[in-house]
């Protein structure tokens, strides 16, 4: 019975982890870039549902208001920091992101305050317990785990099935040769920002029912983990996302269960570092041969 | 208006301190298949990069139908009508035949991703319309049947023919091809002559290729351009070519003279 409600606390867990990872992925994928500051998105977006609800708006319009937030202020970072650099040397991309990061943190500091803010969750949804078969079971873990699989069959759908999907995958394998097959990659990349921010602010919200404390630097560890299952997962692979999600938010939940939570994140990196040993691509990576 | 699609005068381009291509002047016409020949470096791909605007010329100009191209960016010459494939082939691997040559096509439909997702009638019509001339292609180029297939998993000469099918999607008015023939058998150099043949028949459009089979780009260039160092030493007929001793030399080298 332990065993079964915390598999369902791993899973919710990892659902929240698998959708920041898929923003990572995804736009790594795209332009081989580590967007540092994409947990950072995720914080921005915990604000304004926490504001907005404050303000007792309607829960529908919270949500719609912060993925809408979340996903301009990607589209808006991308224009302006990641844009003029997309031909400067990865290193500089890269230095930016995290310089990105910093500044987003620090401007929440600066106008939210450093210490944390309780998130008014009865205000969006009436915690309730449910039983079954003697597991109890919280309705935002329900949630989040509903929400997780319906959002990545939305995505699968939009990479497989649509012609901006089609353009995404063909800009991931070969950038110049879609550009020069007359694809517009600057639409593709402020697209993949986009849909990854805007899978990073359903996921503000479900961090927020899970972990209803909001302070500016809970994208920095949250993200982190995340950008680990991502690389667990295979980096460039939106089932690797997902897998790696899950897999680490099990992993997590195992290691509190056993006692020791003080070594959660521990466990966390030690996981990534036997992955990045033995199989550097990750699980659902491809071995990539040289040509020699 | 003349029927010239591709004009380009004094073109040139520096790296640093290297002059990869100078003065280089040359008219392309529709519907004409001119060669572009050399030595290994004398700055071929560099013009198809020109050509495709990857990269910015240092002097001179490039018209396209008669209009400057100067402001144009690598997606908008595409659009515009020029089309290329690679020196080594660069298919979307991944991806399978019919996607490979639906991405060319991407510049013709015209769907955005609300009616994509909501699958409104309109996705349905650009989708399926799409796919239609897409499978047309693959039809003409015998590539009908392997439609599923993925590109990674087709034949060195099936992937060339891929290639160019792709870059025909965005409908040319000028289609560059890179070394179409490299690392090809006579056989499948045969079967390539007759697809190139084939393309300037049907499409009636026009191409350039650079080559280095000889026995290909005299077979069916009606003109050809010789670079060396990244200058043009000769311009003509292939028979001119063939009894130019500048390009003789350049291939050769200059032989000693005999007292």
């Amino acid at each position: 019975m332990l065993f079964f409600s915390q598999l369902i606390n791993g899973l919710q867990l990892g659902s929240i982890y698998a959708l920041i990872a898929l923003g990572y992925s995804m736009v790594y994928g795209i332009i081989r870039l580590l967007n540092f500051a994409h947990g950072d998105i995720l914080m921005v977006g915990a604000y304004v549902a926490l504001f907005s609800l404050t303000a007792s708006f309607d829960p529908w319009l919270v949500i719609t208001l912060t993925i809408i937030t979340s996903t301009l202020l990607a589209i808006i970072i991308e224009k302006v920091t990641y844009t003029p650099l997309r031909n400067a040397p990865r290193l500089s991309v890269l230095i930016t992101a995290i310089g990105v990061s910093i500044l987003l943190q620090n401007l929440s500091q600066f106008f939210f305050g450093a210490s944390g803010r309780p998130f008014p969750v009865h205000l969006l949804l009436e915690p309730t317990v449910f039983n079954f078969f003697g597991i109890n079971i919280n309705n935002n873990s329900i949630i989040t785990i509903i929400v997780t699989i319906v959002s990545m069959i939305v995505l699968t759908f939009i990479v497989k099935r649509t012609r901006l999907g089609k353009a995404m995958r063909a800009v991931s394998q070969d950038l110049d040769a879609a550009r020069l097959m007359g694809v517009n990659v600057n639409n593709v990349v402020t697209f993949t920002f986009a849909v990854g921010a805007s899978l990073a602010g359903i996921g503000s919200i479900l961090y927020a029912l899970r972990f209803p404390l909001i302070s500016p630097n809970i994208g920095g560890i949250l993200g982190l983990k995340a950008f680990v299952a991502a690389i667990v997962g295979g980096i460039g692979s939106i089932p690797g996302a997902m897998i790696g999600g899950y897999t680490i938010g099990i992993l997590e939940v195992l290691v509190i269960t056993f006692g020791l939570s003080g070594w959660t994140d521990g466990v966390v990196f030690l996981l990534l570092i036997i992955v990045l040993m033995f199989k550097p691509t990750g699980i659902m990576g491809k071995n990539i041969a040289e040509k020699v | 208006m003349s029927n010239i699609v591709i004009e380009c005068k004094n073109l040139g381009i520096d790296f640093g301190g290297l002059t990869a291509v100078d003065n280089f002047n040359k008219s392309i016409k529709s519907s004409q298949i001119s060669g572009l020949i050399g030595p290994n470096g004398a700055g071929k791909t560099t013009i198809f990069n020109l050509l495709t605007k990857v990269y910015k010329p240092t002097r001179g100009s490039i018209l396209f139908n008669g209009n400057d191209t100067k402001n144009m960016s690598i997606t908008s010459i595409n659009k515009a009508g020029v089309a290329r494939t690679f020196q080594n082939i660069r298919l979307f691997n991944k991806m399978t035949v019919l996607e490979n040559v639906l991405v060319g096509l991407h510049n013709r439909t015209n769907c955005n991703l609300v009616s994509s997702i909501l699958r409104l009638p309109t996705y349905f019509r650009s989708e399926k319309k799409a796919k239609e001339i897409a499978l047309n292609l693959l039809e003409i180029f015998d590539m009908k049947d392997i439609y599923k297939e993925n590109a990674g998993n087709l034949s060195y000469g099936t992937q060339r023919k891929l290639e160019i099918t792709r870059a025909l999607a965005t409908s040319p008015k000028i289609l560059l091809l890179d070394e179409p023939a490299a690392g090809m058998n006579p056989k499948e150099t045969e079967d390539l002559m007759e697809t190139i043949k084939k393309i300037q028949n049907d499409f009636k459009i026009a191409i350039l290729l650079i080559e280095h089979d000889m026995k290909l780009v005299m077979g069916i260039c009606s003109e050809i351009t010789v670079l060396n160092y990244g200058k043009i030493i000769a311009n003509g007929l292939p028979i001119e070519i063939q009894n130019n001793q500048k390009v003789i030399e350049a291939y050769l080298g200059k032989g000693e003279e005999i007292a």
